[in-house]
């Protein structure tokens, strides 16, 4: 165990409400490539970044190379031979390669020197760069490997990656996976973050598995299945699901192979998504995110408009309706993102009241819009779903994220739809108004809604739901009754279409 | 370290203060720029903000000039205030100034020399479609490729004077005018002519039409449902679309409103003070009715207040290059820190200032 380049000892951190990263220890060996796995707000981001000196642990010790490493800045991890590749790159459009490395140096060489230098290192490690290109015409994959040489220039003993594939192509990530491996047999550690299963099992040569903020488990990624990996990462601390008996009704919302091309680059494609959700039901979808589900949930709010066919209400066909056609006909939703999608940040909450609700409460009349009954409608939500802000007329983006999460979903549930589509419904809530969201769901389904929940947190999804489904890369997985599924069942789904042959031989 | 704050929410005391405490700077740093120029700072400031009211020897002639000046302005910051609350940037209301103006005394003209009471509405009528189509340009192109507005819509402004210098020397020319270039004179055509509505007052139809906008576009922005969607254009264009607003219908309408009003403005102002199409009637009113929208906070009364203010400062600015003979650009620059002043002083709405170093995050 001489080799530990990187050793953690029960390092914690705790945020107000949270503690993200609570006892936490675990080694880095020289020349390994390490999985740092787990869902989002597993604790990932804040463990990576006390490594790097930009957060400062409360408690515990690090050790690199068998001395104590406690950086108070990144230029001083930096200096120590850790260096990091940020999911969002930090670059300038307006200036070439060689400037943008420059930038991010503490003593950048002569200009015509660095140029020479990441031509050299783009050459060795196979991540082809023109050190005098400018970064604004450059693709996602081009600008990482200005990243990604940006650190190597700094010869690292220790690279820190966070997500790397997210933005890249089939392609790209192959060249990358060469890179790595080539560095890893040069002897350089690489701390990987990911939870897309295959990558890791592909090349991580140890895993570290974190879950709310705790280390779960360790694993050697190439000898595990994907879905252990999941099984780690979601834990097996499910509430037994209750069947509930729902007297179900008439079904009110159904997809038909529903499809849509990737709304932009870095979108995900809807591919030939079929569901119904009867009356009194609540549906729940899983996945990790970036599978497509807010694309889906657009596709149904009616903010991008499908081909004919593919999205019905009640029977009729609303494929092509907008947002304003499907509310009327009582079909809402909450979108995930609060401020700037669900809710206008600079405006008031009234003002946010009146855009979604303006219709279906008659706020308007005549083209006149209603102020003061559309103060009475936000008050009532406040008032219902305990929103804590000083009054109506305070702008959204003051309110706390949970706030304005119970606001933004109350709002919609406070006009009693007929069906109601949320995205992460008690993302970033506390525990009690989670409670408090999740009953409200449930009772407008009791009153005979069909609801489909959107999220990432499976023990909600388990707790609400009468059906699960999972969405992987766009694609949507059958959905089963919750009282039948297990851990198994679930990690199966949400490993997608290369585990799903294998369910099918199971069933 | 000084560092800037994000306010939890905008201040309503900083909104309403910025602009007169922009109008305060101005009024120091021009003065300093006066006194550099050795002219007596405090007279200057007054002779461009008090004389041009309160003199008894000019203030009979440029009181009324006043609202001659404030109606066109205020007229079409109206117009582009919409705009600018929905963050489409109409930048070439000259050009749907001018447009307006031609396409309305283009069609009287035709008619000349009828004394019919039909001709004038028909005229503004035209003067309204013509500032339209000539904002439609814009708005079509970038509904349709993405086009950005800010570039198509001052590039027209350029084409639009061409065209005014093309139909004042050609096919608006006075057939009577002795060969020089310009139109019929409306003010000496009843029927067309813009005249003042009370006399001494320099109020004409065009600052009736700039009142009645501030009012409807208040009700528009406040109560209406539209003017709610094209706040929430501006504001946030996901939550917007999430609402339901369709983008391509607001920019058509934001830049439908901005043209008709502008094409208005210059109608009233061709009938009117400035009397015949020539090649440099328009007086750069749509260049500085964006400096009145900003001033004005995209308010309808704060516009009605900067349209005045403006106004103030040209009759102000020509009173002082006459009485203290100050050159010309030293207005203009005076009238350009206004807005520089008041953007600069914007921040204090939406950032609070902080000494000392702020707490590590």
């Amino acid at each position: 165990m001489s080799d530990i380049l990187l050793g953690i000892q029960g390092l914690t951190k705790a945020y107000p409400g949270v503690v993200a990263n609570d006892d936490v220890s675990f080694d880095i060996q020289k020349g390994e490539i390490h999985a740092l796995l787990g869902e989002n707000g597993a604790g990932k981001s804040t463990l990576v970044k006390m490594i790097y000196g930009l957060v400062a642990p409360d408690k515990g010790a690090m050790t690199l190379d068998g001395q104590s490493f406690s950086p108070s800045k990144p230029s001083e991890a930096r200096q120590n031979g850790v260096a990091m590749v940020f999911q969002h790159f930090s670059l300038f459009d307006a200036l070439n390669v060689a400037e943008n490395v420059a930038l991010g140096m503490e003593n950048p060489p002569p200009m015509r020197d660095l140029a020479r230098r990441i031509r050299e290192v783009s050459e060795l490690y196979g991540l082809p760069l023109d050190p005098s290109r400018t970064v604004g015409t450059l693709s996602a994959g081009e600008r990482q490997r200005v990243e990604i040489i940006r650190c190597l220039l700094q010869n690292p003993r220790l690279l820190i990656m966070d997500e790397p594939t997210s933005v890249l192509t089939p392609q790209e990530v192959e060249i990358l996976f060469e890179t790595l491996m080539q560095l890893k047999s040069e002897g350089t550690s690489i701390l990987y973050i990911s939870h897309k299963l295959e990558e890791i099992r592909a090349i991580c040569d140890h895993a570290t598995i974190l879950r709310l903020g705790k280390k779960v488990g360790e694993s050697t990624p190439s000898e595990a299945s994907a879905k252990e990996l999941a099984e780690l990462m979601v834990g097996n601390s499910f509430a037994a699901p209750v069947a509930r008996d729902v007297e179900k009704g008439a079904v009110l919302l159904e997809a038909k192979s529903l499809s849509l091309p990737a709304p932009g680059a870095f979108g995900t494609p809807l591919r030939e998504v079929s569901f119904a959700v009867r009356a009194g039901e609540v549906l729940g979808i899983g996945g990790v995110a970036g599978n497509g589900q807010d694309e889906l949930l657009a596709a149904l709010s009616g903010e991008r408009t499908s081909d004919g066919g593919t999205v019905l209400l009640k029977g009729n066909d609303i494929s092509s309706d907008g947002p304003v056609a499907r509310r009327d006909m009582g079909l809402l939703s909450a979108p995930e993102e609060r401020l700037g999608h669900a809710a206008a940040p600079d405006m008031s909450l009234t003002e946010n009241g009146v855009l979604t609700a303006s219709r279906r409460e008659s706020l308007v009349k005549n083209g006149l819009i209603d102020w003061r009954k559309a103060q009475g409608f936000t008050e009532a939500v406040i008032e219902r779903f305990d929103v804590r802000t000083p009054g109506p007329d305070t702008a959204a983006r003051a309110l706390s994220g949970g706030n304005l999460q119970k606001y933004v979903v109350g709002r919609e549930i406070h006009q009693n739809p007929e069906v109601l589509i949320v995205n992460q419904p008690t993302w970033g809530v506390d525990a009690a108004a989670a409670a408090a969201i999740r009953q409200a769901l449930l009772d407008l389904a009791a009153k005979g809604a069909a609801i489909v929940v959107i999220s990432q947190d499976l023990d909600e999804l388990m707790e609400i739901s009468d059906r699960f489904a999972a969405l992987n890369e766009g694609r949507l997985s059958p959905a089963h009754p919750v009282a039948d599924l297990n851990m198994e069942k679930i990690g199966l789904m949400m490993g997608g279409a290369h585990d799903m042959e294998v369910a099918h031989v199971h069933g | 370290m000084i560092s800037l704050e994000k306010r939890p929410q905008p201040s309503r005391l900083w909104t309403a203060i910025t602009p007169i405490f922009a109008v305060v700077l101005t009024m120091v740093v021009g003065g300093l720029m006066f006194a550099l120029l050795g002219v007596d700072p405090i007279e200057a400031v007054r002779t461009i903000f008090w004389d041009p009211l309160f003199h008894p020897q000019f203030a009979g002639f440029s009181r009324p000039q006043l609202l001659v000046k404030a109606g066109p302005l205020i007229l079409i910051a109206i117009g582009l205030s919409i705009g600018f609350r929905a963050g489409i940037w109409n930048i070439g209301a000259e050009g749907q100034y001018i447009m307006g103006a031609i396409c309305g005394a283009a069609a009287g003209l035709a008619f000349y020399p009828s004394e019919s009471i039909l001709i004038f509405p028909l005229m503004i009528l035209c003067g309204a479609l013509g500032g339209f189509l000539w904002a439609m340009i814009p708005a079509v192109l970038k509904t349709r490729f993405g086009t950005n507005e800010i570039l198509v819509s001052l590039m027209l402004v350029y084409v639009a004077q061409n065209i005014l210098i093309s139909v004042s020397t050609g096919l608006l020319r006075n057939p009577e005018g002795m060969g020089f270039p310009g139109s019929r004179n409306f003010k000496q055509w009843d029927a067309t002519h813009n005249a003042e509505i009370i006399a001494g007052t320099g109020m004409h139809w065009g600052v009736v039409t700039a009142f009645i906008a501030v009012i409807a576009a208040y009700v528009l922005m406040a109560r209406h449902i539209q003017g709610f969607n094209i706040r929430l254009s501006g504001e946030a264009p996901r939550a917007a679309r999430f609402a339901g607003v369709n983008p391509a219908r607001i920019i058509l309408l934001c830049l439908g409103i901005s043209g008709v009003l502008a094409g208005m403005a210059g109608l009233f102002e061709v009938t009117g003070p400035a009397g015949q199409i020539t090649g440099n009637f328009n007086a750069g009113y749509g260049f500085t009715a964006i400096i009145v929208a900003f001033l004005g906070r995209l308010n309808p009364f704060g516009i009605l207040l900067a349209g005045l203010l403006m106004a103030l400062t040209y009759i102000g600015g020509e009173l002082a290059q006459l009485m203290l003979s100050l050159p010309g650009a030293s207005i203009q620059l005076f009238q350009g820190m206004l807005l520089f002043f008041l953007l600069a002083t914007d921040v204090f709405t939406n950032y609070r200032i902080r000494f000392g170093k702020r707490e590590a995050a």
